[in-house]
């Protein structure tokens, strides 16, 4: 055999940025910085790209890409987003937010910017707590949840419910594509990449603001080990959060959008 | 080009897209809302970005967006919503951006009322966000300053990378004046360096206010420090009027400079050796045009629409050298002219005197001018 | 069966996770307990390089990007430390 019957499956995609994460091990935050990159790389928008980094864990998200970023105060990246988009209309640009960034303290921006159709994609991470500050409760934790916030479980009548972002986005008539995804086996990865892929591609087409959630571990602050939590994410989240797509342009599918 | 008669709150409005604004984020607040409508009109068709933000919070974080761009980007609002704006004003700041945010003072705290008053100076001047950070404030005193103030702004925030505030009230925003506006200039299509750009082939930008190594954050903040060193030496800009002579110097700012402008020319009508010293630049402020007078003055009178915000940094320049007293109104009421002249003459009859504080002077005549008691 | 194919894994990103030997369906990975990577972790390795079959699923799920994968033959196994 020569060398040509070698063929390149999978390398580390050109826009994840060559050094190691600060996330913990087996964090999702990995899996959907990788995808992000995957998708503009393979796009052909990694040059064309500038990202809005939340407060959180992901607060470093702007050293892991390739191309510019800006970093936002805590729940305002669809303001600071929307601030760059309208100023530099032919890029693509995207908000990295987790659960507490986007569904509590920015939940007024997300609104606003979803409502008004503005032209970016936020990409949200789920993982029902606030992992950077040690583990609190979130607006997206589950009833019951125990969080260093909710010791005894998250007890609904006196800490209120979870928030279904995705459900509530989408009923947003600035709204283009919505969808949520989980990113806790292969299958769901594939399936979350290409949700990734449409909803930046319905940026490009300029038909609204776009979202995806992506359901994500948090082995340290849930205190499992990684395969545990992979497994309590699939037991406990997704009954909670179906993955599914809550708003589809017309337009997406009229384009061929997968 | 000849002058027209414009309303203040229009007028900056419109030297702001003349000297080249890209960008407009707000929400609407009395008394600043001309501002915002007369820009949501014109922006569209000159194909500029103006955006009716959900919340004065998003307005601020848009602006920081549109700033790291590099573009020209300003917002305008009120004093509960500067407030708001807070949080990015110290953000943009800790990322060294310009920008031009524009605060038509009104009357608080709290809700407070729409009327025109001076109880931001605090809040502009001496912080209002966390962590150290300089503004530089500019408080015009007539419309035709606003639009020159306004086109200042915007090359000052540029060549130090820093948020230029403009300070007016609610009677500037509202009044109209006869005023020249600038010409048109057509768009600028380079940006620096420092700016995101996502253009291939040029290096990787990445703008952040973090500096999570103290040691780094020390080092940022010392070079801002020099940075505003440098300001202070080169910026500062004030009038005098009537100071050549004066025994008695009024220091008064804004829409109350204006008003002190002609308690003073009164004065003088009456043979008072009286003259005014009007900060344009509240910071940087003009320190040593203060100090210059301390030798000549008997004494010195501050007057501002709030409850002496300025008087205390001129107690500071004066080192209690020389009596200073305090005239105000607050909670969005402005002083008379005639009001001040009796300060000025109060002056004149003396007793003068270095003891005590001259706001629990100002207090005691104020309530039993007011009639509240405690 | 030959190999189809095999994966190398950047010692510099793994942070011996394990998602990738959990998701193995040929089990062909390992953390190897001999070694540490720079940043202190037992990096994973091929512990069963002739089952691989390159279908991907290991660089599917891992969360750092650390793994290459090739379809053919190995060129030469000398590389191996």
């Amino acid at each position: 055999m020569t060398d040509s019957d070698v063929k390149l499956v999978y390398q580390r995609p050109a826009g994840f940025d060559a050094r190691t994460t600060h996330y913990c091990p087996g964090c999702t935050h990995g899996v959907a910085h990788r995808l992000v990159a995957e998708v503009l790389e393979e796009m052909g928008e990694l040059h064309n790209t500038i990202g809005v980094a939340p407060v959180g864990c992901a607060v470093f998200a702007y050293n892991y890409f390739s191309f510019d970023f800006v970093e936002a105060a805590h729940g305002r990246a669809p303001a600071m987003a929307t601030g760059i988009k309208r100023t530099l209309p032919s890029k693509t640009v995207f908000t990295y937010q987790g659960d507490g960034d986007m569904a509590s303290i920015g939940m007024g921006e997300i609104v606003a910017a979803a409502a008004r159709g503005e032209l970016i994609t936020a990409i949200f991470i789920n993982n029902t707590n606030y992992g950077m500050t040690g583990g609190q409760m979130a607006p997206t934790t589950l009833p019951g949840q125990v969080t260093t916030s909710s010791p005894k479980g998250r007890d609904v009548e006196r800490q209120g419910y979870p928030i279904k972002l995705a459900e509530m986005l989408a009923t947003l008539d600035g709204a283009a594509y919505i969808a949520r995804r989980s990113l806790h086996d292969a299958r769901s990865i594939r399936q979350a990449k290409k949700a990734i892929r449409t909803a930046f591609e319905a940026q490009r087409q300029g038909l609204g603001f776009t979202m995806v959630e992506l359901l994500s571990i948090c082995p340290t602050n849930w205190g499992l080990n990684v395969a545990d939590s992979r497994k309590w994410l699939a037991d406990h989240m997704l009954p909670f959060y179906p993955v599914g797509d809550f708003k589809v342009n017309p337009a997406i599918n009229a384009a061929g959008g997968n | 080009m000849a002058k027209e008669l414009i309303k203040g709150n229009i007028a900056v409005a419109e030297t702001a897209l003349r000297v080249g604004l890209v960008s407009y984020f707000g929400y609407p607040i009395t008394p600043q809302t001309e501002l915002l409508e007369h820009l949501s009109a014109r922006m569209p068709d000159l194909g500029r970005a103006f955006v009716q933000a959900e919340s004065e919070l998003g307005a601020i974080n848009m602006v920081y967006g549109a700033a790291c761009t590099g573009h020209r980007t300003m917002t305008s609002s009120s004093s509960p919503g500067i407030s708001l704006m807070m949080e990015g004003i110290s953000y943009i700041s800790g990322t060294e951006l310009p920008a031009v945010i524009v605060n038509v003072v009104r009357g608080g705290p709290g809700l407070g009322n729409i009327a025109p008053s001076q109880g931001d100076y605090n809040q502009m001047v001496h912080g209002g966000g966390h962590g150290e950070y300089h503004l530089l404030v500019l408080a015009p005193a007539s419309v035709q300053e606003a639009v020159e103030l306004t086109a200042l702004a915007f090359d000052l925030a540029e060549k130090y990378r820093t948020i230029v505030a403009i300070m007016m009230d609610g009677s500037l925003g509202q009044m109209m004046e006869p005023a020249e506006l600038p010409p048109f200039v057509p768009l600028r299509e380079e940006v620096p360096d420092w700016a995101v750009k996502a253009i291939p082939g040029k290096p990787r930008v990445v703008l952040s206010s973090i500096n999570i190594d103290p040691p780094a954050q020390e080092r940022f903040n010392l070079r801002n420090e020099l940075k505003w060193q440098k300001i202070r030496r080169d910026e500062v800009r004030f009038r005098e009027y009537y100071l050549e002579d004066a025994e008695y110097v009024v220091v008064g700012y804004g829409t109350v400079g204006r008003i002190a402008l002609s308690a003073v020319r009164t004065a003088r009508e009456k043979g008072i050796k009286v003259g005014l010293l009007r900060p344009i630049t509240l910071k940087p402020f003009p320190v040593e045009a203060v100090e210059r007078l301390v030798p000549q003055a008997k004494a010195f009178l501050v007057t501002e629409a709030n409850n002496g915000m300025m008087l205390d940094d001129i107690r500071g320049l004066v080192k209690g050298l020389k009596p200073v007293e305090f005239y105000g109104r607050m909670g969005g009421v402005l002083p008379y002219p005639d009001e001040i002249l009796d300060a000025i003459e109060a002056l004149v009859k003396g007793p003068l005197t270095l003891e005590g504080d001259p706001r629990d002077r100002w207090l005691a005549v104020l309530e039993q001018k007011i009639g509240v008691g405690v | 069966m030959p190999a189809k194919g095999w994966v190398e894994i950047n010692e510099l990103y793994c942070k011996a996770c394990e998602t990738c030997i959990t998701d193995c369906p040929s089990q062909v990975l390992a953390l190897d307990m001999s070694r540490l990577s720079p940043k202190g972790y037992h990096p994973a390795f091929m512990l069963l390089p002739e089952a691989c079959t390159a279908c991907g699923i290991c660089a599917v799920v891992c969360p750092d990007a650390a793994i290459t994968i090739y379809r053919g033959v190995r060129p030469s196994p000398k590389e191996e430390k």
